[in-house]
């Protein structure tokens, strides 16, 4: 049992306290726009927001967070998550997806607590996230574009 | 004759008998007279600990951790950041949370512990002889402005120190136990903290 707030909604999850965080939010919640990758925190395709701050919700049990403050993929709203997804759309990041909203996550945190990313920032904040279809250069020029909007 | 030679063979060996996982305690140094052999002698017995996996991986030399009893480098591949707690957008909480986590989808498990962060770049052991390492751990320039007590209390007390005998599944713990290794610390220390010779 652990009672979260999951994009400004309160939930109490009836699962065990050692439950992943990703298995109740797909699985429970039905909350499937994070992923499933790797399961043991290599990929990054399963990360979310938990108090603000990146998580990677696969090795994170409910019962760890109780009382914490969710946010998905579904529900990223701020200047930043809009100009991520902006700068995503525009030069078209993604190819097959499936890493795409971790990728999000990260990329929106890092702006969060960096406006002005230089490569090095980037690669350093992005380094957990893989991408099969290695649409690296994409994501980068993608993160430097919704800094300069940001930027105005 | 036989008999009595392996009844005195056991006997005489008390000591390893104390021995806890691997960790000499400090009364096993009782017998070495010249208190500088033996300060020298205590420490080389902390430096099992010290220079085990679950001790040196954080205290890496630059800025990227080490994992595994083989030590290889961290993946994914994190740097230190400003702080020592990584990267902005990808801080060692981005994975690690306050316990050890069992992975639900195989063997294994990631570690974890409030705090979780790496050791400042002046308190890197990896590369270092037992002689360097012994005078780092001396020198308030690289060890965080600690006298001898505090050092002290960091080896002993420590709640990430101390998670190096509790590392979770998929990793050896550090030789001995927390208390053990504290005391080997203090014994030490109150032995006039001597230092190994050599480079």
């Amino acid at each position: 049992m652990a009672k979260l707030t999951v994009n400004g909604e309160e939930v109490t999850l009836d699962v065990p306290e050692d439950t992943p965080l990703l298995w109740a939010l797909r699985d429970e919640m039905r909350l499937t726009g994070t992923k499933f990758g790797c399961g043991i925190a290599q990929c990054g395709a399963c990360t979310v927001m938990v108090d603000g701050m990146p998580r990677r919700s696969c090795v994170t049990p409910v019962g760890s967070i109780d009382g914490g403050f969710v946010e998905t993929i579904e529900a990223m709203e701020g200047p930043e998550a809009e100009a991520v997804q902006n700068a995503w759309t525009n030069i078209d990041v993604p190819q097959c997806g499936w890493c795409q909203s971790g990728q999000v996550m990260s990329a929106t945190a890092l702006l969060r607590m960096n406006r002005v990313p230089t490569d090095e920032d980037i690669d350093n904040a992005m380094a957990g996230n893989i991408c099969r279809c290695a649409t690296y250069v994409r994501i980068r020029r993608a993160i430097h574009d919704a800094a300069e909007t940001l930027e105005g | 004759m036989r008999k009595l030679a392996m009844i005195l063979a056991v006997v005489a060996a008390p000591a390893t008998a104390e021995t806890v996982n691997g960790l000499k305690t400090a009364d096993e140094f009782d017998g070495i007279e010249a208190e500088d052999e033996r300060s020298v002698a205590l420490f080389e017995e902390v430096l099992k600990v010290v220079e085990h996996p679950r001790c040196l991986n954080c205290h890496p030399k630059g800025d990227t951790p080490l994992q595994g009893d083989d030590m290889q480098p961290h993946q994914p591949p994190v740097v230190r950041g400003a702080n020592n707690f990584g990267a902005p957008g990808m801080q060692c909480t981005t994975c690690h949370g306050a316990e050890n986590v069992a992975f639900t989808t195989g063997e294994g498990s990631i570690p974890g512990h409030e705090p979780w962060h790496l050791a400042p770049k002046s308190m890197a052991w990896v590369g270092l002889s037992g002689a360097e390492i012994c005078a780092q751990l001396k020198d308030p320039e690289r060890n965080g402005d600690r006298d001898l007590a505090a050092i002290h209390e960091h080896m002993a007390e420590d709640g990430l120190v101390g998670w190096g005998w509790h590392p979770g599944e998929g990793r050896e713990p550090a030789p001995g136990s927390q208390e053990v290794f504290g005391e080997l610390v203090k014994a030490w220390i109150d032995t006039g903290a001597a230092c190994p010779t050599g480079s």
